[in-house]
């Protein structure tokens, strides 16, 4: 990601502090990753020691500080989803990307993460491919859907 | 767009737009709440463009793409009016048949009508079909009506008159009265009343203050203010102005998640012509007052839904909550007193504004006024967004509304307040929807995520659960919390593999006990409340777990 862009994306907030975090996830969703000389370019510009950035981009489950598959899979596990089997879909993910949530399988493909509940509880259980919504989701549906991502 | 400059000014534009309407013209309002969009409503919007373009029906037809209609369980769903039929399970390829001999030929299709799956029996409006039928929608009727992205449609409907009234006929002190009298009670989760918040805030000392819409709903299986402000923006924008004045705030904060953009842009789209129309910023309605608002995307963690976990977030800081010994409408943001109110809470006052208290506190129980929002999902056969009078018993909205339990299982357990929440058994059924009714029974409402539980489920892993998710959502600050949450999962954990011990109950009732005490924030001290409420409900399936090594589920 180059200077440019983030400079653009800091100008868009007027340099503020207090954007910090709005700054750091239009960087993550650009890039699906944020880079250390990424960081260190918001903490100069910002004005924010690169402690505190790094504080909040570890609290989040929502920033990465490594590179990114090139599909991102979302599982829903809210409790609408748990209670129509989304732990049933989850190992099924698991066992066929043979990643867990949180990591990333060797040839970049696949990312996995779990969600709290998206909104759409009448979908449950649900699995979020690259923004794109799965609804009603078997394990055997699962490999249905994962076999169209290259 | 033209600047408003008086009440007068107001109603005059009003009168305009509803002159340019025809009543009888046909609308097709279009879902595009986030299930219906998830189930590919966006490619029935366009199929619907483009065959009233391909009918050159442009002038005789218009197309809405409103927020979510309530029954996500049959989306993508579409209402024709000015007959107001409602299709479900509408399809792109249904589209051009709709068009002719709905939208033209005023003949309803038979196939893309709700019917009773256990009667058979069809219903084609919404005053017809059971899940609306039953419900009494003062706030989310109108989603159909209204697209979110134009402030003329909530004008046509009366929008903005509640804030007309209070700037021009109302002192502050009357407006505050208002909501004081009509015993608004804060919607997400605490169940706090509005008017004494709003009280402390105004009295509290300093010149700045601030108020703030928390839209950031992390209960799990919570989904209705996301569908009230993503479908009606502008309901919650003018409660929170009225808010402003009778609080004597010039700034205001929308709280919002990062992952509901379509909330964002609605929001962001609102907010605009609000402005641009003089509803917003400076001297509105040519009252001489100012109120600007900001909106601050967050991330969706839960503990960020928490007051000063929000405030500290909106300083651009991580979201740890700190002790209140201060009330935070008294030292919120940059120490600033800050009143904050649920979506669901704000919505409720330009209602209350302009229909007055009488009307709002003959709805509900002796304590808890008003309708309430539920999300009803889970084990359920109609997963959607519920509008109820406070006091409707829980029977009447698993049954009557949800349609009951789906596969011919039977009812087990009801689930209230998410992981901070509790489950009642299902011989409690006829407890009524209030505040103080459900938390007195250990199920406290929350924010109104309403899960139901059918016979196969294990009520321990539903403890276990909730207990795994807080781990993750706990900002670790506190210790009580941290490690309590920790230990309590590994004791279920334990008992649902059948690795219990003798003791283990006991031990899980007394950190609850430790916790409730010693956290900082209602995070720790309600985490072991689903602990706690199984535990008082289904001791004997703990206990069976324990016991016999073996789940009775
Ligand atoms: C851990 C935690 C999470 C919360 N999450 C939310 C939330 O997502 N939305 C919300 O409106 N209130 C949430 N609350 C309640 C808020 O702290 C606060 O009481 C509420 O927003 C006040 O508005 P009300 O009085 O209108 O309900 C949460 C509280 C706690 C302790
Ligand atoms: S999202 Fe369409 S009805 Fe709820």
């Amino acid at each position: 990601m180059d200077n440019d862009k983030i400079g653009q994306i800091i100008d868009k907030h007027q340099g503020k502090a207090s954007s910090l975090i709005q700054v750091l996830l239009e960087i993550q969703s650009e890039n699906h990753w944020l880079p250390k000389e990424a960081l260190e370019r918001v903490s100069e510009k910002l004005q924010v020691p690169l402690t505190r950035i790094l504080h909040i981009a570890t609290f989040y489950k929502a920033f990465s500080l490594v590179p990114k598959g090139r599909h991102e899979i979302h599982i829903c596990v809210g409790t609408a989803c748990h209670v129509r089997g989304a732990t049933r879909v989850l190992e099924t993910v698991q066992d066929l990307t043979g990643i867990k949530p949180g990591e990333t399988d060797s040839d970049s493909k696949f990312s996995l993460e779990t969600v709290n509940c998206l909104g759409c509880c009448a979908l449950g259980p649900e699995i979020v491919v690259d923004g794109k919504h799965h609804g009603r989701i078997t394990p055997a549906k699962a490999e249905d859907v994962l076999k169209k991502y290259e | 767009m033209p600047r408003i400059n008086s009440p007068a000014e107001l109603e005059e534009l009003r009168k305009g737009i509803l002159s340019k309407r025809d009543p009888d013209k046909p609308c097709i309002a279009i879902c595009a709440g986030i299930s219906c969009l998830a189930l590919g409503n966006d490619r029935v919007i366009s199929a619907f463009e483009e065959e009233i373009k391909k009918q050159s029906l442009e002038a005789k037809v218009d197309i809405r793409a409103t927020g979510c209609h309530g029954f996500c369980e049959k989306g993508p769903n579409v209402v024709i009016y000015p007959e107001e039929i409602c299709y479900i399970e509408v399809t792109p390829e249904d589209v051009p048949e709709i068009v002719s001999q709905t939208v033209i030929g005023k003949k309803v299709i038979d196939r893309l009508i709700y019917a009773d799956p256990n009667t058979g029996e069809k219903a084609a409006h919404q005053s017809e079909i059971p899940f609306y039928k039953n419900q009494t929608r003062h706030l989310i009727s109108n989603n159909t009506k209204i697209d979110p992205k134009s402030i003329d449609d909530y004008l046509a409907l009366g929008g903005y008159s509640a804030l007309s009234k209070a700037l021009f006929e109302m002192t502050t002190e009357q407006v505050l009265e208002e909501i004081k009298k009509a015993n608004l009670r804060g919607r997400g989760g605490g169940g706090f009343p509005a008017g004494l918040k709003w009280e402390t805030a105004r009295n509290a000392p300093g010149e700045e203050k601030y108020v703030i819409v928390n839209a950031h709903e992390g209960e799990p299986g919570a989904f209705m203010d996301r569908a009230l402000f993503t479908g009606n923006p502008h309901n919650v924008l003018e409660g929170l102005i009225i808010g402003a004045y009778a609080i004597g705030s010039h700034q205001g904060f929308i709280y919002t998640r990062h992952d509901t953009p379509q909330l964002r842009d609605n929001i962001d789209i609102a907010l605009t012509q609000a402005e641009e129309y003089g509803l917003l910023g400076e001297n509105i309605l040519g009252s001489g007052f100012n109120f600007n608002v900001e909106v601050h995307l967050d991330i969706g963690i839960f503990v960020s839904g928490e007051s000063s976990a929000l405030m500290r977030s909106i300083e651009g800081k991580t979201p740890e909550p700190r002790p209140k010994y201060i009330r935070t409408s008294v030292s919120g943001i940059w120490g600033k007193p800050s009143n904050l109110n649920n979506v669901e809470t704000w919505a409720n006052v330009p209602q209350i504004i302009n229909k007055g208290s009488e009307w709002y506190t003959s709805i509900g129980t002796e304590r808890s006024k008003g309708t309430k929002l539920i999300s009803l999902s889970g084990n359920i056969c109609n997963t959607g967004v519920v509008e109820v009078p406070m006091g409707t018993s829980l029977r009447e909205i698993v049954y009557d509304i949800g349609g009951g339990i789906p596969n011919g299982k039977k009812l087990k357990a009801i689930h209230f307040g998410g992981p901070m929440g509790g489950s009642i058994p299902e011989s409690l059924l006829d407890t009524p929807l209030d505040f103080d009714e459900l938390a007195k029974l250990g199920a406290p409402m929350g924010a109104g995520g309403m899960l139901v539980m059918d016979e196969d489920t294990n009520m321990v892993d539903v403890a276990r659960f909730f207990l795994n998710f807080l781990t993750d959502e706990s900002c670790g600050k506190c210790v009580p919390c941290r490690e309590g949450i920790r230990q309590m999962l590994k004791i279920l954990t334990n008992i649902s593999e059948g690795k219990g011990k003798e003791g283990d109950i006991e031990l899980l009732e007394e950190l609850s006990e430790v916790m409730g005490e010693a956290s900082l924030c209602a995070l720790g001290k309600t985490a072991s409340d689903p602990v706690l409420s199984t535990l008082r409900y289904f001791r004997d399936e703990y206990e069976a777990h324990i016991k016999e090594k073996k789940c009775p589920a």
